[in-house]
């Protein structure tokens, strides 16, 4: 994939990230920051489908982001053919375990299995 | 005849004649062929108001230590030879006056980002083979010989798009002060992308989608952390910082 889609792509997530981000801690003030972070509170979330929707959609976001970011970080760090493709493919496969752990959590949740 | 040659002789030695003020110049001196170790020699100059660096380097080369490596040929910022770190800031020495440091420590040193070759003197091996890599030169498959096509006409317009890129002497100060070269042994650098801007804006170019191909790899534009430092040291006042920015614009759709 070219660099500039790569970057179009980290860059409109970060955008849409804020944005979810903002909604996210919006909803966080509807109560008292203890409060909101009781168990039957973070569950009741987790079971609010359009909620559990956008938690999903900001972990997306966010790991697509912050893997980006990292990849290229390490990048710059060192070069080499061999240690660039270990760190696409390295960040990728991190981004996509990230992705399936967080998705099983809220999916779980949302189906009552917790 | 006495008094003729003394003349001849002082004329040759160029500014440094009956100063009082004097300056310690520091020489970073370092050859890796032999050893990599870096020390100073330092030298008492004396100086005028009009004295540059390379005066001074040139003053110490002629009368105390010919065995110092610098590289220079116009002497007036044309020619681009004598890029060097004076006092930690990447600069021409013959365009930087010892005045103008307010210093009476002037400290020479290699530029960074680029391979030491001796002393001062520094290799440009991948600033030009970048630079050859952008192309950098009218792609136009209209040649001269077609009747009709001699001329390619420009408004003024078309031209202040560009012309300030034109002005660059590749002195490889750009890349010197680039932190993004310093760690990217694989960056193309502020100056050779200042350059593909420089043909791109140019609309007698047609090679405007085969360059952005070039620079739009994982060591490309997007390294640019926009730091600003490369515009900053240019001598000719080209704003390599700039051109990256609006060549980012073409790359992201925000400009045809």
């Amino acid at each position: 994939m070219r660099e500039s889609i790569i970057m179009k792509i980290h860059y409109g997530t970060a955008v849409a990230a804020v944005a979810l981000v903002a909604v996210h801690i919006l909803f966080r003030f509807t109560l008292g920051f203890a409060e909101s972070l009781e168990y039957e509170n973070v569950i009741a979330n987790y079971q609010f489908l359009p909620y559990a929707g956008m938690l999903e959609i900001i972990l997306i976001l966010i790991s697509i982001h912050g893997f980006n970011g990292l990849r290229v970080v390490l990048l710059e760090l060192k070069q080499g053919s061999q240690y660039e493709k270990s760190v696409n493919y390295g960040c990728l496969g991190a981004m996509a375990l990230v992705i399936l752990y967080g998705s099983r959590t809220i999916f779980m949740t949302n189906m009552g299995m917790m | 005849m006495a008094a003729e040659s003394l003349q001849i002789s002082n004329e040759e030695s160029g500014t440094i004649v009956s100063s009082t003020k004097t300056i310690t110049l520091r020489i970073a001196r370092s050859n890796p062929k032999k050893n990599t170790e870096q020390k100073f020699d330092e030298f008492k100059i004396p100086y005028q108001k009009w004295t540059t660096v390379l005066d001074a380097i040139l003053e110490v080369k002629k009368h105390l230590d010919h065995s110092v490596a610098v590289r220079y040929s116009c002497r007036q910022a044309s020619c681009g030879s004598c890029g060097m770190k004076i006092n930690g800031r990447p600069a021409l020495a013959c365009f930087t006056k010892i005045t103008e440091l307010n210093s009476d420590v002037v400290t020479v040193e290699p530029m960074n980002n680029f391979p030491i070759i001796r002393d001062l003197v520094v290799g440009f091996e991948r600033m030009f083979s970048n630079h050859k890599k952008i192309k950098p030169y009218i792609i136009n498959e209209e040649s001269e010989i077609n009747p009709g096509t001699k001329e390619f006409l420009q408004t003024p317009e078309d031209v202040e798009k560009y012309i300030q890129f034109s002005n660059c002497i590749k002195c490889g100060l750009c890349n010197s002060a680039c932190p993004t070269m310093a760690t990217d042994s694989s960056f193309v650098g502020p100056q050779a992308l200042a350059q593909a801007y420089r043909y791109v804006a140019d609309n007698r170019d047609k090679g405007k989608d085969e360059r952005l191909k070039i620079i739009d790899d994982s060591h490309g534009i997007f390294r640019c952390h926009f730091a600003g430092s490369c515009s900053q040291v240019c001598p000719k006042g080209v704003d390599p910082a700039m051109g990256i920015q609006l060549l980012r614009g073409y790359l992201l759709g925000f400009r045809d």
